[in-house]
């Protein structure tokens, strides 16, 4: 499977990154771990003029742990994340996520930048951002903004980033002390999407719920994390259950789908619970 | 589409060619540098044949384009030898062990076991599953393959602890 043809470029910088994408349109796209555009690139489900690899910026790159924040670059593959002792400290759930994505050797490329923006419903990070209430950093011709991850989503492969746009950074709160997390996947193999997949926060009178591959956008529930942070487990699952919208493929019917949803939740918010406090 | 020129280290050896930005890394690897070693197997990132180390990093090379990882350092299962040209110890604990059948995964399943064992050179059975978990054998069942892993690295560590 060869991919159609295209011009290669490697900029330094993101304000030449974006220079390239406004010069050549929509004949352009960027690259991060390039696992999910290659393969649609070789079935030509994905053709461009011009590929611009990002591998080469600077300020795509790096962990920063603060007070209060955490600070991931775009570039950050999902094997960094797995490795950076002081991201398990301040936000655990990450790393618990990330070991359920793909397998090892697309975790060493793929990136949490591609993740994020690529807007598939399958990826897991689109809704353990919104869970931890993250926010994405951009960059573009008219400069920077920020967009809530739970603002982001907007169809499947449609989100709130403009085409000549750059996802550069990620920011997320540092749960509370006290605050349990936990992330749940059901896949049938390794590397699969979730048939379902929650990631929950609990703990201090407040709490998160999020479920991934259950819609054509990642689900965050403000009804069902109100329930949770009022102790009602089962009115978080009925509010979730009446949140979700999933269609019936070869991860199964949508009965099924609800059902494992419901499982994934429960075990998740179980789990959580254990390790708040 | 123009051609790129391509450098690269393989095997401790500096290389360059003309490629296409499209060409994906297992095939210059395989037709260029006939460099056959690495497999295509499944095509699509699922099965692992094709891996390869790049700058210490286990990937997918029907996964890569030639152009993302140009000047990287790249070894494949030739490159795992012994300086003398014997089978290096991972090559001959999957001999020993029986950790082929068809022998058609083993390449990409010795590959990616270097690099498993340099990070974690004193895993258990359930680390050595885990960290193998992205490359498939339809032959063996993985008992053998995981036994083979297993035993390089005490083999290893042995190695290491007669060297000191």
């Amino acid at each position: 499977m060869i991919p159609a043809g295209f011009e290669y470029h490697r900029p330094g910088d993101i304000a030449s990154a974006i220079g390239i994408l406004q010069e050549h349109g929509d004949e352009a796209r960027v690259i991060a771990g390039g696992h999910s555009l290659i393969p649609m690139m070789k079935l030509r489900m994905a053709e461009m003029g011009h590929l611009v690899d990002l591998q080469a910026i600077e300020e795509l790159k790096g962990i920063e742990i603060g007070a209060g924040t955490v600070s991931l670059g775009a570039m950050v593959t999902q094997h960094e994340l797995i490795t950076h002792d002081g991201l398990a400290t301040a936000i655990p759930l990450i790393r618990e996520a990330a070991l359920q994505i793909a397998d090892p050797q697309v975790r060493y490329v793929g990136t949490v930048g591609g993740n994020v923006a690529n807007g598939d419903p399958g990826n897991d990070m689109p809704g353990l951002m919104q869970c931890l209430n993250a926010t994405f950093e951009l960059s573009g011709p008219d400069g920077r903004r920020s967009v809530a991850a739970r603002e982001f989503y907007e169809a499947a492969y449609f989100t709130a980033r403009d085409d000549e746009e750059i996802l550069t950074r990620i920011s997320i709160p540092v749960p509370g002390a006290g605050v349990g997390q936990a992330y749940e996947k059901q896949k049938r193999k390794i590397g699969d999407y979730a048939t379902a997949a929650a990631a929950v926060m609990v703990g201090n009178g407040h709490a998160s719920v999020a479920m991934t591959n259950l819609a054509d956008t990642p689900v965050w529930s403000e009804s069902a994390s109100n329930a949770l942070a009022d102790g009602d487990v089962s009115g978080c699952v009925a509010a979730m259950l009446d949140a979700i919208d999933p269609v019936a493929d070869n991860r199964g019917p949508v009965e099924f789908k609800k059902h494992v949803a419901a499982v994934m939740l429960r075990r998740a918010i179980e789990r959580a619970q254990s390790r708040a406090g | 589409m123009s051609k790129m020129h391509v450098k690269l280290t393989v095997n401790g050896k500096q290389v360059e060619g003309l490629a296409e930005p499209r060409t994906l890394l297992i095939h210059f690897l395989r037709e260029d540098l006939k460099i056959t070693g690495p497999h295509i197997g499944c095509e699509t990132s699922h099965c692992g044949a094709c891996t390869v180390d790049i700058d210490g990093k286990s990937v997918k090379s029907c996964t890569t384009f030639v152009a993302q990882v140009n000047g990287a350092d790249i070894a494949t299962v030739e490159g795992l030898t012994n300086d003398d040209g014997s089978l290096g110890v991972l090559q001959e604990m999957f001999r020993e062990h029986h950790g082929l059948q068809c022998g058609f995964c083993t390449p990409g399943m010795i590959t990616r076991a270097h690099r498993l064992l340099q990070e974690n050179p004193n895993p258990t059975e359930e680390d050595i599953r885990f960290g193998m978990s992205g490359n498939l054998c339809r032959c063996t069942g993985y008992q053998n393959i995981v036994k083979a892993i297993a035993a390089s690295a005490d083999m290893l560590n042995a190695q290491k602890e007669a060297a000191e």
